[in-house]
């Protein structure tokens, strides 16, 4: 898994131009592909980018929004990193995060008009986790175990969440006489507090959005991801069968619970999703609310190098596309939704899969001036 | 022209029930009107592109603009019409009863922007709710099929297996039974997930195993997913009868009608009462009487329609308008009984 | 090509200049190679040598100096320019696709035009007469998968002459092979010689070069500090002109002071899934304060012993007692209770399994005690003395560079090798279980580490020692144990065992 421990093959720029100034270049590469694209549809390249950013960042909703669906791609980048420093492929965050919404929405309809606020909340988190990580933790069994490959049966795990919450929410899950295949309402004591209500107490008036409190449990995930790979044992011991099996067996770690663990513990991250879409935004089960985000999820951890602090940068950049991609589709008709996605896809691909390209003229440009 | 008249007299009259000030004469107002589609997309030959074409024509007839939006999945129906509504858009069009929560909660925040949904209801004062009887257009098709039908076998196949559907379903059973009490319905559903509305290919195999078992009249009351099931009937040589806008040319001859909702004209006509300063909130019920729910009878299916059917169907067209047939619907209690 | 001028070398190389950031690689070297002969260039770990071969292959650039090939100079941009020069390069590490066969291995990226099967005939004829001129013999149609590591390393070098090399660089080619594989390359490499092809030898087996080649090319610190005709020389001067002081091979040691049994072991066995023995019924004594050898030719069943011994794989048959603690098939360990036992293992391949080649080597430095104190407490692990350990692992150990924060794989293989030493050493285990103590290590680190396994056993551990390198055990061993097809078919003490016994018993089976 080459994800993680990147080919050292490559010679090493100096820190901050690996870390600052590399990112930088590949999102300016995107835009310029990106401008031409737009440029052939005849939209005005430089109206479109102003939009984006302003879209993305011009508002104290606009941050607002960047945020709330960088909270997904935190947690969803956070699952498949932790499942790759244990050299384990997650494609099931999908799948995870559905199921995890399970748990979470489960959880609160059967608790919800006894349990005061925060209490149900913590429950509700807790259930997600714990129905997350229970979906991570069948196909890391079948794969500890029977050998199975954790790709496959992540990705046959998604199918699988699918046609179970779609049968659950079209069939049981519905009220009486709903047209919508989702669950009743949950009481006002599970919603997550809202970022404006939040900052509103402390003085601070913003704009309402959809980001909530689950974006504080992003980032404090994102350290605990830190401090759980880097600063304990068991961290220690998955790294080590991430990047070494055997170096792990001959430590003494057991590979097949180190799997479940780090399995388990991706799905729990999964899961954070359904914390910010369900407890934070929805306040029901909803159909399909992962969206895709568990598989952006993949292209996150990709770019933020696995580093947790790297990831929320990238879902940071991630969120920012997306907010900043619909308000282009608000602004500009002829932006349709396909077309945001091409543009999306354009700059994963030159901060992600082509992060490297411009390394030869870095490396010429800095080692001649050194 | 003809058509629009009815129903633009039954929008306008309901819009101005229970306007108790004085109507001032107003010149029309500059509006902002939005469309925020459902997740099928503007393009879904069905629903979605029935508002879409009222909102072309509006543009057409009065030169202003329509700003639209295709959110791409559920999540962002609230941010759209938030958003729509901070840049000052109104009135603000939502489709589809999937996004009555996300709307309950945009409307309340701006109280001043009126909104409609069409397919659900929601109680604000700021909001109007336009929702069709469709068993009543269902019960004139249904009728039709009866008459048409030789071998007293009736199909019909229905989308996502939803209360809504279901009162096409009970208003069609209804109309057969009226006109024909030994007639047999035999009635599948595509599926339970919205997955159900765009499966042609379940849907010309559920059409095609209704009519190995003797039926020779099809209803498909399944979005896109109608387009197989239509197909596979003429394929069969049997009648299709369409839903929601006109189908009759898709395969004429072998149309025996459609069951319109004029989700077209509810559109144009929100757009046009907010223009006019008429524009009210509450809940409208459109059906036979207000034109909001009909049958198409045109050149692609007038060969197919005898003087005598046509004769019967507006019969009892006349007799639910006046209120002498009651079409029971399904969705008062959850049931096809009454 | 063919006009070379009487009497240019193949081979030469001026003024030779290669830096890594601060790192002066190379520094100015100048050699140069006569055709038809074996040159060995020889130097400890980071000596320049590899990195001088590489600069010749095309791999890196030069920032000085020039390149001769046959009398003209030539501007080495990549290995396809080394190729087209006729030189051809077998690395250490073999560039062989496992499941493919040997013919489709050898036409790889020469394969002569889109069908494949024209290109196949012509490979298999040329195959077949490279074979024949210079005893090659390789079955064209076996799987790279299914060859001995010498057969594969015959497959490189027949790949190399395929495209036409005259010139041929070998890195470091015995590290992989046992000695009589080793006896095989060499005469292939006389045959080679004799057809006036040019070998390029890189080693640090001093015994090696002197055994196989005409002329010696001693570095050291990036420089070239000697050069000698082989008939001039010995491995003692060679030595010290390669770590630049006076080296001690041999190891004065008293007698062994045999305490009470640490590990004793009665019938074990193992089988594996197929039902391969891959160990059959050992008995084994391991006493405090002694060194027992295992000797044997490699795959004879030692890997599967140590990896028994240490607790990572449960014997299917069989009783084996570690410091009192009885181990059997009903009763499995695993390699962290071992530990806790007072057992320390340095694996026999400490890439693969010493350590974790991406991680700093502060962390490789607590690999298995990572949940010990005073690196651990309660699980959360206490970077600073973590550091604090490495940099006195680093320190009593003399690896070099003494940097905690450097990824273990930036370390040569001695250092790294030192590293683990000094990690299972210094938790003052009762048993420690060595494989291949110094392969690939420096000379002037392998007497470091033979001193280290002395004391050691001096101190009262018990220790075993796996090697294929039978100097090496007849040097430490106090008792040597022969393997053979996964039995102990021997044991001789140390005062009685020499190479030739050795090689008879090991032989025998």
């Amino acid at each position: 898994m080459s994800l993680v421990a990147p080919k050292s093959a490559r010679r090493p720029l100096p820190g901050w131009v690996e870390i600052v100034i590399l990112p930088l270049v590949n999102v300016a590469l995107a835009f310029l592909v990106v401008g031409v694209i737009v440029h052939i549809i005849g939209v005005d390249s430089f109206q479109a980018l102003k939009l984006l950013l302003v879209g993305a960042l011009g508002s104290s909703e606009a941050i607002g929004y960047t945020l709330y669906y960088a909270t997904n791609f935190i947690f969803t980048g956070l699952a498949v990193a932790i499942a790759f420093h244990a050299g384990l492929f997650n494609i099931g965050g999908e799948g995870q995060a559905y199921i995890g919404g399970l748990g979470c929405g489960l959880a609160v309809l059967a608790f919800d008009r006894y349990l005061p606020g925060p209490l149900l909340i913590l429950l509700a988190v807790l259930a997600a986790a714990a129905f997350g990580a229970a979906w991570a933790a069948v196909p890391a069994w079948m794969q500890a175990w029977r050998g199975s490959h954790i790709v496959i049966t992540t990705i046959m795990f998604n199918f699988v969440a699918s046609a179970l919450m779609v049968y659950l929410l079209s069939n049981v899950l519905r009220p009486q006489g709903s047209m919508s295949p989702q669950s009743r309402g949950f009481s006002e004591a599970a919603s997550l507090p809202s970022m404006q209500a939040v900052l509103k107490s402390v003085g601070i008036a913003v704009a309402p959005s959809a980001l909530n409190l689950a974006f504080a449990l992003a980032l404090l995930s994102a350290v605990a991801v830190w401090v759980f790979l880097w600063r304990t044992s068991w961290g220690y011991a998955l790294r080590t069968m991430g990047h070494n099996a055997e170096a792990a067996t001959y430590a003494g770690t057991n590979l097949r619970r180190m799997t479940m663990l780090a399995m388990c513990l991706s799905g729990a991250l999964a899961a954070g999703v359904a914390v910010n879409e369900l407890l934070g935004v929805h306040h029901r089960i909803v159909l399909d609310f992962p969206a895709g985000y568990g598989f952006a999820g993949i292209a996150v951890a990709l770019m933020g190098r696995s580093h947790p602090f790297g990831i929320v940068l990238a879902a940071l950049l991630f969120g920012a596309l997306q907010q900043g991609g619909t308000e282009l589709s608000f602004e500009i008709p002829a932006m349709t939704r396909e077309m945001v996605v091409v543009i999306q896809g354009l700059v994963i691909l030159f901060c992600g899969a082509l992060a490297h390209l411009p390394r030869p003229w870095l490396q010429a440009l800095v080692g001649r001036r050194s | 022209m003809k058509r629009w008249v009815g129903p633009l007299i039954a929008v306008f009259a309901v819009a101005c029930l229970g306007v108790f000030a004085p109507v001032q004469a107003q010149t029309p107002a500059a509006i902002k009107p939005a469309v925020v589609f459902s997740t099928g997309g503007k393009f879904d030959k069905s629903f979605n592109e029935g508002v879409s074409q009222g909102a072309e024509k509006f543009k057409k007839d009065t030169g202003i603009a329509v700003a639209e939006f295709e959110p791409s999945n559920e999540t962002q129906f609230e941010q759209a019409l938030r958003r729509f509504a901070q840049r000052g858009q109104d009135p603000i069009i939502a489709v589809g009863f999937a996004q009555a929560v996300a709307l309950e909660k945009v409307a309340k925040e701006f109280p001043n922007i009126h909104f409609t949904i069409i397919d659900s209801v929601v109680n604000l004062p700021n909001v109007q709710s336009v929702v069709f009887r469709e068993q009543e257009g269902s019960f004139l098709v249904g009728v039709l099929a009866a008459l048409a039908s030789k071998t007293g076998k009736i199909g019909f196949v229905g989308g996502m297996d939803i209360p809504l559907v279901r009162r096409f379903q009970c208003g069609f059973e209804q109309g057969i039974k009226y006109a024909n009490p030994n007639a047999e319905l035999i009635t599948n559903m595509t599926g339970t997930t919205p997955a159900a509305w765009n499966d042609p290919g379940r849907g010309a195999e559920l059409a095609r195993g209704q009519i190995d078992r003797g039926v020779d009249v099809v209803y498909a009351a399944a979005g896109s997913t109608g387009l197989g099931i239509l197909q596979a009937t003429k394929d069969r040589g049997k009648l299709g009868i369409g839903v929601d806008s006109n189908q009759n040319h898709l395969h004429p001859g072998n149309m025996l009608t459609s069951m319109l909702k004029r989700v077209d004209v509810a559109t144009y006509e929100s757009f046009k009462a907010a223009m006019d300063h008429q524009w009210k909130g509450g809940t409208q019920v459109l059906g036979l009487k207000e034109g909001g729910v009909d049958w198409a009878l045109d050149k692609d299916n007038e060969k197919l329609v005898t003087p005598e059917m046509k004769a019967k169907v507006e019969a009892a067209k006349a007799d639910i308008i006046s209120g002498k047939i009651v079409v029971h619907d399904y969705m008062s209690n959850n049931s096809c009984n009454r | 090509m063919q006009s070379l001028t009487a009497g240019a070398a193949a081979i030469e190389l001026r003024d030779i200049d290669k830096s890594f950031g601060a790192v002066h690689a190379v520094r100015g070297v100048s050699l140069a190679v006569a055709r038809g002969s074996i040159t060995g260039l020889v130097g400890e770990n980071g000596a320049g040598k590899s990195t001088l071969m590489s600069i010749l292959y095309g791999l890196y650039r030069a920032d000085a100096g020039q390149i001769l090939i046959e009398g003209q100079a030539v501007d080495m941009a990549s290995p396809r320019d080394a190729i087209a020069h006729g030189i051809g390069m077998v690395h250490q590490h073999f560039m062989l696709v496992d499941t493919f066969t040997v013919l489709e291995n050898l036409v790889l990226g020469a394969e002569g035009g889109p069908l494949l099967a024209r290109g196949m005939a012509a490979a298999r004829a040329e195959l077949m007469r490279l074979g024949r001129e210079y005893g090659l013999s390789v079955d064209p149609d076996a799987r790279v998968a299914d060859l001995s590591v010498g057969e594969q390393q015959r497959v490189e070098i027949l790949k190399v002459l395929f495209r036409g090399a005259r010139m041929l660089i070998l890195d470091e080619p015995s590290a992989v092979l046992t000695p009589q594989e080793t006896d095989r390359l060499f005469e292939i490499l006389r045959a080679l010689r004799e057809r006036g092809v040019t070998v390029v030898l890189i080693t640090h087996k001093l015994r090696e070069v002197m055994a196989v080649a005409d002329r010696v090319v001693v570095m050291r610190q990036g420089e070239v500090v000697a050069e000698r005709r082989t008939v001039d020389t010995n491995t003692d001067e060679l030595a010290e002109l390669m770590v630049g002081r006076k080296v001690r091979l041999d190891l004065d040691k008293g007698p062994p002071l045999q305490g009470e049994s640490m590990l004793t072991a009665r019938g074990l066995s193992l089988v594996d899934r197929r039902g391969v023995r891959l160990l059959d019924s050992i008995d084994l004594d391991l006493r405090a304060g002694e060194i027992v050898g295992i000797a044997g030719v490699s795959g004879n069943g030692q890997t599967e012993l140590l990896q028994v011994l240490a607790g990572i794989r449960a014997p299917t048959a069989g009783r084996l007692e570690v410091c009192g603690r009885a181990v059997d098939p009903d009763h499995p360990i695993d390699p962290a209770e071992m530990r806790e036992l007072g057992l320390a293992h340095v694996p026999e391949d400490r890439l693969r399994q010493g350590l974790v080649a991406a991680f700093e080597a502060s962390e490789t430095s607590i690999l298995g005690y990572q949940d010990q104190p005073p690196y651990c407490r309660n699980h959360l692990l206490d970077a600073p003395a973590v550091g604090r350990h490495c940099a006195e692992l680093m320190r009593r150990f003399d690896v070099r560079p003494q940097a905690p924060g450097l990824r273990s794989s930036h370390f040569s293989g001695g250092n790294q090798q030192k590293l683990i030493l000094a990690r299972e050493m210094s938790r003052l285990p009762k048993v420690l279980l060595v494989g291949q103590p110094t392969r690939g290590v420096d000379i002037g680190a392998i007497e470091f580490i033979h001193r280290e396994l002395v004391k050691s056993r001096d101190a009262g551990c018990a220790i075993l020692i796996v090697s294929v390198e039978l100097e090496e055990i007849l040097s430490l061993a106090d008792r040597v144990l022969v393997m053979s097809g996964g039995r102990i078919v021997g044991e001789v003490s140390a005062d009685q065992a020499d190479e030739r016994t050795l090689g008879r018993m090991m032989a025998d089976a």
